[in-house]
């Protein structure tokens, strides 16, 4: 991601105080009080404490924490199913605590769409009225809400299931269907609460990797709630980690795991599968020396033993790499005194770019003496992964 | 020993406030009298118009298409009894009776069971009035009937609809209550006006529930109409009423099975009417 992003959603200063004496909550807070002593003075749980954070269009966004961290009633705030104590929440322009009631409608209507943890489909509406809904309660005619709901319901794989009933279902369907209302409705921001939560392991992988592609398809500004670290590192772009109420961290996938901020963090991350967070980038060493396409045998030998390499890669004049000469071939050709090393290029040797896990670069190390080559998307060399680095970063589960 | 503690004249200060609305609200009363009593007369004469036979085969196809062979089986014998005891008319009497009884008893608690789900206040206030109207013994209702709307069915009317009314709006109550949290939740997250979701959500899903409270509104009419007999409602109530006076047993269980045929009919239709719908 890109920071050429603009910002689609800014909270800013948001808490929510549970209890009828909000005031004196948040001035304990602002004395410095902690969450469990602010309960045991005034009975009132500080459910959200000062949360600032930006949306950006098109993200993925996670927020991430364990139960009773205040993810549900973040996600409820934005939308104000639950009504923030105090603190902006600017969307479009507009501020959703300062809303009125009417405005709130139109507001939820052409910004917010919801999936929920446990479906929240309706028994009484077929797939197809289900996926309506949105459409239909913002007086949509007939004939357009019918084609939107459908083409949202092939999106998401349920073509065909249209007359349906939810309960004729399996659990990753319905979501599917709570997936498709979403889609249809069309809004500005898809809120999923813990969406995959209740669907059993294989389902969940899979349903997270569509909404991956899905995402990306559609760019849709998506903020995504789970208690599940993996499932946080596996899809989102960013990811917002939530103690007790207030933000410990805000960053990509990688750095939550190389940069926890703070103890909590680490020891949320110990375990983690880090081949399939942490990329080639990561990893990645500079090349100490590179050979020009125009360097002569002699030229090229000088510059291997003096860095002391076997190989050395091949790249033109603007770092495109080209590929990869041996020293016994170089040599061989200065003896035979050639001036050229081109027929001596070899290029089938594996290459990367830039964000590949490790999961991908570990099986290309099976029996090969070369190393990863890391390129970006211009073919431009950018370092070289060797297999040690890789097996260290696979060691290190979390010990920072 | 004797405590001189006066009597509180409970009974006179009810009997005052009654005379005043009499007395201050006639117009009004009379003009409901007119209105219902010309509802009984039309509905009455709808239905003896039609031949015996016609409304015995109507109400067994009915039975037959919503419930099942067994169903109209069981109607076609029972119609067929009332019809041989010469006790039809009667029927269609009291049958009348129960059914706008039944209208405006469900009129009027409909849109207060639903204000009461809505609005904690309402709830409050109106839970124990229900279970006064529930727990008062149903004869009391024949009193003040009768200055209001004088001695006849308008009167039964009056009395069976305060008397049956009260387990339609519990339902009414409790079947939108019932309604989940998380979907109520998904209906406000896409925008949905209160009565969007009412109409879209609430209501649809407490329909079983809410069919539920009418049966029983049905059955507890059915029950007070009958007893009505004794403000001179007409029917089959008012056949039980003169066996007893006459002391004739044979007439009385005569009618009364009549009674029991009309009841076992009503509810088995409202019963699967409102089970029918639930299974898509």
């Amino acid at each position: 991601m890109t920071d050429t992003q603009q910002t689609k959603i800014q909270v800013r200063n948001l808490s929510k105080v549970f209890g009828d004496d909000a005031k004196k909550a948040l001035k304990l807070r602002d004395e410095g009080l902690n969450r469990a002593q602010i309960l045991e003075k005034t009975g009132q749980t500080l459910g959200l404490s000062n949360i600032n954070f930006d949306v950006r269009e098109g993200e993925l966004l996670v927020i991430m924490g364990l139960s009773g961290s205040g993810k549900s009633t973040l996600i409820r705030c934005l939308n104000r199913l639950i009504e923030p104590t105090e603190g902006d929440i600017i969307i479009g322009g507009e501020n959703i605590p300062q809303l009125s009631d009417k405005e709130l409608l139109h507001c939820r209507r052409r910004h917010f769409s919801m999936v929920f943890q446990n479906f929240a489909l309706f028994p009484h509406r077929t797939v197809q009225m289900n996926a309506e809904y949105g459409l239909e309660i913002r007086g949509i005619d007939k004939a357009e809400r019918a084609e939107k709901a459908k083409s949202s319901l092939k999106q998401v794989g349920l073509e065909g299931w249209e007359n349906a009933y939810p309960n004729q279902l399996s659990g990753g369907m319905q979501q599917r269907v709570g997936l498709a209302r979403a889609l249809a409705n069309d809004s500005s921001v898809l809120l999923m609460d813990e969406a995959f939560s209740a669907l059993d392991p294989l389902i969940r992988r899979d349903m997270q990797q569509e909404l991956i592609e899905l995402q990306h398809r559609m760019q849709k500004t998506t903020i995504f709630i789970t208690h599940d670290l993996d499932e946080a590192l596996n899809i989102g772009d960013r990811i917002i980690l939530l103690r007790d109420g207030e933000i410990v961290q805000i960053g990509t996938p990688e750095e939550v795991l190389t940069r926890p901020a703070d103890d909590y963090v680490a020891r949320f991350t110990e375990g983690v599968d880090r081949s399939r967070v942490v990329t080639s980038r990561r990893v990645m060493r500079p090349v100490r020396a590179t050979a020009r396409h125009d360097d002569g045998p002699r030229t090229v030998l000088h510059k291997m033993s003096e860095n002391a390499l076997d190989s050395i890669y091949v790249v033109d004049r603007e770092r495109r790499l080209l590929g990869i000469v041996e020293a016994d071939g170089v040599d061989e050709a200065a003896k035979a005194g050639k001036d050229s090393i081109h027929e001596l290029l070899v290029t089938d040797f594996p290459r990367v770019g830039p964000d590949e896990p490790l999961a991908t670069l570990y099986p290309m190390f099976q029996g090969k003496s070369y190393p990863v080559a890391v390129i970006d998307d211009q073919q431009r060399l950018l370092g070289v992964v060797v297999k040690g680095a890789v097996l260290e970063q696979l060691a290190q589960t979390g010990e920072q | 020993m004797d405590f001189d503690i006066p009597r509180i004249p409970l009974g006179d200060w009810i009997e005052s406030g009654l005379d005043f609305l009499t007395t201050e609200f006639s117009g009004v009363t009379r003009a409901i009298s007119r209105g219902t009593q010309s509802g009984i007369n039309l509905l009455n004469d709808g239905l003896m118009w039609l031949p015996e036979w016609a409304l015995i085969a109507l109400v067994v196809l009915l039975c037959w298409k919503v419930s099942g062979r067994r169903l109209a089986i069981g109607g076609l014998i029972g119609l067929a009894l009332i019809w041989n005891l010469g006790l039809w008319n009667p029927m269609i009497q009291t049958l009348t009776l129960v059914v706008i009884a039944t209208l405006v008893a469900i009129m009027i608690a409909l849109p207060l069971g639903i204000l009461a789900a809505v609005s904690d206040r309402f709830y409050r206030v109106i839970m124990p009035v229900l279970d006064f109207m529930q727990t008062m013994p149903a004869f009391v209702y024949l009193i003040p009937a009768i200055p209001f709307f004088g001695i006849g069915s308008v009167s039964g009317i009056f009395a069976t609809v305060i008397f049956s009314m009260p387990p339609a709006i519990r339902f009414t109550t409790l079947g939108i209550r019932q309604v989940p949290k998380d979907l109520i939740e998904a209906a406000d997250a896409y925008g949905s006006t209160r009565s969007q979701k009412l109409i879209k959500v609430q209501l649809p899903l407490s329909l079983p529930t809410l069919m539920g409270g009418i049966n029983q509104t049905i059955m507890l009419a059915l029950s007070m109409v009958v007893i009505a007999a004794m403000i001179g409602a007409n029917g089959l109530g008012s056949e039980v009423w003169r066996a007893i006076q006459r002391l004739r047993p044979g007439e009385g269980f005569e009618a009364g099975i009549a009674v029991v045929i009309m009841a076992m009919l009503l509810d088995r239709l409202t019963q699967s009417l409102s089970g029918g719908k639930k299974t898509k």
